[in-house]
C-alpha cells in the first residue's frame, strides 16, 4: 500500500480517469467546452486603475484592443512572428497540463493561440479579409472577449509546447499579450492586478510593511538560535554586499520560510554581508503574467534602487520560478545596466548558484543523516527549466539544484523522464492562476505532475517533492492532498539544506563531533581486540 | 494562347513570390525582439545558436521531441521536397550543371516520397481528432494543392511521358524574354498551373513558416540576458525613470 491510498478522501473524480493513471496522459478525444465555465474573478476599477488601466469595458473597446494588436506586433517579433507561422502540424496539441486534466481543446497551445490568431487574421491578414471562412477567420466581439479572458487565465506561460514546437512557438507569449489586450480595454483579472497594485503600494505581493517584515525576522533569528544556539542574523535594509530579493511568501508561510532560514544559514556560514530590502520586498513580478512591460518594470526598478540605496555589490534572488525568469531574462534589460556592481558575478544570481558555489568551495559542512528520513524528488519549475539558466553553461538549471540536494541528502530519486527537466509539468497554479477562484483547474492542470509524482512514489517510496519556487510550493500544499499527499510533501530545497547544515559553534557541531569521537575511540578499540 | 497565359501567370506569380516573401522577411526582421526568450536550456554562443538552428531545420529536432508520426511524415515530404526541388533546377539551367544531373534519379523517386509524406500528414489531419480540431480548410486544400503537384508531376514523369524539352525551352525562353511555346498536354498545364498558385499563395499563407522560423526567437537567440545589455528600444532609458516613493513616506 503506498502514501496514496492512506487518504481515501482524495477526490479526484473531477480529473478524468484516463489521467489519474498515466501522468501524460492525453484525451484522443477533445471535450469541447469542458473547461468553458472556470473562469477568474476579474478586477474591480480600483484595481485596473493603478497599474494605467481602464476600470471597466470602453465604449471603443474594438478599436482599441485591434489598436492595441497593431502595437504589439509592432513591438514583439515573437508575437507577430508566431502568429504568422505556425502550420496546426499538431505537435504541441498533447502537450499542455491544462488539456490533459480538462480535455478542453481551447487549452490545447495552438487551440489557445488560435483564439487570438482568428481575430489577427480577420483584421490584419488578406486571406483573412477576403476568405475568412477558409483560413477559420473571425470577427472580434464582446463573446470573444469573454472567450480570451476565460482561457488566456487557463495558461501558465509555463511555456512547454515551445520546447516541441518545431518552429518554438511559444504560447505564453501569445497569453501574455492577449492578456495586455484585454487590460487595456478594462477587462483585467482580480489576483494578478490586485497584487502588482500591492506592490505598488507596499513593496510586496502580500502587503507585508517594513515593521512586520522586521519582526517576522527577528522571530525567524531566535527560532534559528533555539535550534542550533548560533545567532544568525536576518539583516534588513542595512547596507551590505549582498542584496537577498525573494519571494515575499518566504516571510510568511511553510514551506517558503523554512527556505529562509536556509539561505540565512548559508549565508551565515560562508561569512556574507547580505541584507533584505523592505522596499524591493518582493521578487515577484507578476505584471510579467499579464504581459505588462511598463509594470514590469516598474516592479524591477525597486530592486535596481534597493541595490543603489543599500550600496550592494551583488543581487541575488531566492527561490522562486516566475520571479528567477523576470530576474535572469528581465531585470538586466528593463532595469539596467548594473555597472555599478561587482563585475566578478552576473546580475542577478540565483541562491542556488551561490549555495552551490559555497558547497564548491568546501565553505558549508553537513550532516547528510539529518534527511535520512527524507526519500526526496525535485520538482523542475517551469520558468527555471525553461526560460532560465544557472551557473554558465546550457541546463546548469536542472544540475545544481539537484546537485546541492544531492550533497545535502542520501535519497534522491527523479520522477519519470518525460516529466522533469525541459519536458517539466507545470505545478498547476503558475502564470497568475494561484488563485481560489481557479481551483477546479488548479487540480487539474496539476493532475499530470501528481501522476508523476505518484510513479515516483510507487517506484522508490519518495515521500517529499522538492522545489524552488513559491507558486509551486504553494500550489503543491494546496493540490497535494487531493492527491493523498500531506500538504507538508512540499519542500523548499534550501529546507533540505537548513536540516542539513552544520553551522560553526552549533549544537549540531558539539553532537557531530561526540558522534566522531565516539566512532573514533570503538574503531580504535575494535583494532586493538 | 495558352503559352501567353501561362508565360503572363508566371511572371506575375514570381514576382508576388518574390516580392512578398521579402517583405515579410522585412517585417520580421525590422520588428524588435525586446527580451531575450530563448526556450532553455539554449546555447550560450552564436555558434552555438547556429548549430541548434542547424538541427531544427535539418532534422526537425524539437518535433521529433514531439512526435514520431508527424516526425516521419514531415521529413519524408520536406526531404523529398528538397531533392525535386534541386531536380527540377535542369529545366531552368542550361547546360545542366553535373551536380543535378546526379541528383536526377533521387529526385525523380522522392516524388513518391513526397506523395505519401503528404498523404500521411492529411490522414493524421482527418483522423486525429486533436489535429482535426484545429485544422481549418485552408489547411486541408493545402495539403491538396501539394497532392495535386505531386501527382500531376509524377504522371508526366511515370505515366504519360510529356515533352520535357519543350517545358524546359519554355521557362528558359521565360527567364530571357524570348518566349517559346508551352507543350499543353493536361498534366503539364496542372501542374504548372498549381506550383504558381503555390508560388502566390506562399507569402500570405502558413508557408511563411520556411523563411519564419529562421527568425524564431525561442530558437535564435544567445541565452546571455545577464551577460549583455540590450534595453527594450520602447521605453526610456533607465537614468529617466520615476522610482516609486517607499512605503508610508
Amino acid at each position: 500500500m503506498s502514501e496514496l491510498d492512506k487518504n481515501p478522501e482524495a477526490a479526484t473524480d473531477d480529473v478524468p480517469p484516463e489521467a489519474q493513471e498515466d501522468p501524460l496522459y492525453f484525451a484522443w478525444e477533445p471535450k469541447e467546452g469542458a473547461s468553458a465555465h472556470i473562469q477568474s474573478f476579474k478586477a474591480a476599477p480600483e484595481f485596473q486603475e493603478p497599474l494605467g488601466y481602464p476600470g471597466e469595458l470602453v465604449d471603443n473597446w474594438k478599436e482599441v484592443a485591434l489598436a492595441k494588436m497593431e502595437e504589439l506586433r509592432g513591438k514583439f517579433r515573437s508575437f507577430r512572428l508566431f502568429l504568422d507561422i505556425c502550420v496546426k502540424c499538431g505537435a504541441c496539441t498533447d502537450k499542455c497540463h491544462y488539456y490533459m486534466g480538462t480535455s478542453d481543446p481551447k487549452n490545447m497551445p495552438v487551440g489557445r493561440q488560435d483564439l487570438l490568431r482568428s481575430v489577427y487574421r480577420r483584421y490584419f491578414t488578406l486571406p483573412g479579409k477576403w476568405f475568412p471562412q477558409l483560413v477559420g477567420a473571425r470577427e472580434l466581439t464582446e463573446d470573444v472577449l469573454e472567450e480570451w479572458y476565460t482561457y488566456y487565465f487557463q495558461c501558465s506561460e509555463c511555456r512547454r509546447c515551445s520546447v516541441y514546437c518545431p518552429y518554438g512557438i511559444d504560447t505564453a507569449e501569445i497569453t501574455m499579450a492577449a492578456r495586455e489586450i484585454l487590460d487595456s480595454v478594462g477587462i483585467g483579472m482580480k489576483y494578478t492586478n490586485e497584487i502588482i497594485g500591492k506592490v505598488f503600494k507596499v513593496g510586496n505581493n502580500l502587503g507585508l510593511p517594513k515593521p512586520a517584515l522586521q519582526s517576522t525576522l527577528e522571530d525567524l533569528e531566535d527560532e534559528i538560535e533555539e535550534d542550533t544556539g548560533v545567532r544568525v542574523r536576518l539583516p534588513l535594509d542595512e547596507p551590505a554586499d549582498i542584496l537577498l530579493v525573494t519571494p515575499s511568501a518566504d516571510f510568511f508561510a511553510e514551506p517558503h520560510i523554512d527556505g529562509l532560514i536556509g539561505y540565512a544559514k548559508v549565508f551565515h556560514a560562508t561569512g556574507a554581508k547580505w541584507t533584505l530590502s523592505s522596499y524591493a520586498s518582493e521578487a515577484a513580478n507578476f505584471a510579467m503574467f499579464i504581459g505588462s512591460y511598463e509594470n514590469m518594470r516598474r516592479i524591477a526598478l525597486r530592486i535596481r534602487k534597493a541595490a543603489i540605496d543599500l550600496g550592494v555589490k551583488r543581487i541575488i534572488i531566492g527561490e522562486c520560478g516566475h520571479a528567477w525568469r523576470a530576474a535572469y531574462q528581465f531585470l538586466n534589460t528593463l532595469a539596467g545596466p548594473f555597472d555599478f556592481l561587482d563585475p566578478n558575478y552576473p546580475v542577478p544570481q540565483h541562491i542556488c548558484e551561490y549555495t552551490w558555489e559555497a558547497i564548491q568551495k568546501g565553505l558549508l559542512k553537513f550532516d547528510k543523516s539529518q534527511n535520512d528520513h527524507l526519500k526526496v524528488t525535485f520538482h523542475d519549475s517551469c520558468n527555471v527549466a525553461r526560460a532560465s539558466r544557472m551557473g554558465d553553461y546550457p541546463g546548469g538549471q536542472f544540475e545544481i539544484p539537484r546537485n546541492i540536494i544531492k550533497a545535502v541528502c542520501n535519497h534522491f530519486y527523479e520522477m519519470p523522464e518525460d516529466t522533469i527537466k525541459e519536458a517539466t509539468l507545470c505545478c498547476g497554479g503558475g502564470g497568475g492562476l494561484l488563485t481560489d477562484d481557479l481551483m477546479e483547474l488548479r487540480k487539474k492542470g496539476g493532475s499530470p505532475r501528481m501522476k508523476a509524482l505518484k510513479q515516483a512514489t510507487e517506484e522508490y517510496g519518495v515521500n517529499k517533492m522538492a522545489a524552488i519556487c513559491a507558486i509551486c510550493k504553494t500550489q503543491f500544499s494546496k493540490i497535494m492532498p487531493m492527491f493523498g499527499y500531506g500538504m507538508d510533501d512540499i519542500m523548499s530545497l534550501h529546507q533540505l539544506v537548513s536540516n542539513a547544515i552544520i553551522l560553526p559553534g552549533s549544537e549540531q557541531e558539539k553532537e557531530l563531533m561526540e558522534a566522531e569521537a565516539e566512532n573514533a575511540g570503538e574503531n580504535a578499540g575494535e583494532g586493538e581486540a | 494562347m495558352l503559352t501567353v497565359l501561362y508565360a503572363l501567370l508566371y511572371y506575375v506569380a514570381a514576382i508576388i513570390f518574390v516580392v512578398g516573401v521579402a517583405k515579410r522577411v522585412w517585417e520580421y526582421w525590422k520588428t524588435p525582439q525586446p527580451a531575450v526568450i530563448p526556450t532553455t536550456p539554449a546555447p550560450v554562443t552564436r555558434t552555438g545558436v547556429v548549430w541548434r538552428m542547424f538541427k531544427e531545420v535539418a532534422f526537425f529536432e524539437s518535433l521529433w521531441k514531439s512526435n514520431k508520426w508527424i516526425w516521419i511524415f514531415a521529413m519524408m515530404f520536406h526531404l523529398s521536397l528538397w531533392l525535386i526541388i534541386i531536380r527540377h533546377l535542369r529545366y531552368f539551367l542550361d547546360p545542366v550543371p553535373t551536380l543535378i544531373v546526379l541528383a536526377q534519379p533521387f529526385g525523380k523517386y522522392a516524388g513518391f516520397f513526397f506523395v505519401l509524406g503528404a498523404l500521411g500528414l492529411l490522414a493524421r489531419r482527418m483522423f486525429v481528432p486533436r489535429i482535426r480540431y484545429i485544422s481549418n480548410p485552408s489547411d486541408y486544400l493545402m495539403l491538396l494543392l501539394f497532392l495535386g503537384i505531386g501527382l500531376s508531376g509524377l504522371g508526366m514523369t511515370f505515366v504519360s511521358k510529356t515533352d520535357i524539352v519543350g517545358v524546359k525551352a519554355f521557362f528558359l525562353g521565360l527567364m530571357t524574354f524570348n518566349w517559346q511555346p508551352l507543350p499543353t498536354d493536361l498534366p503539364v498545364l496542372v501542374h504548372l498551373g498549381l506550383v504558381a498558385l503555390f508560388l502566390i499563395i506562399f507569402p500570405f499563407s502558413k508557408l511563411v513558416h520556411a523563411p519564419g522560423v529562421f527568425f524564431s526567437p525561442t530558437r535564435n537567440m544567445v541565452d546571455n540576458p545577464r551577460e549583455k545589455f540590450r534595453p527594450v528600444p520602447w521605453l526610456p532609458p533607465v537614468d529617466e525613470v520615476q522610482y516609486d516613493p517607499p512605503h508610508g513616506s
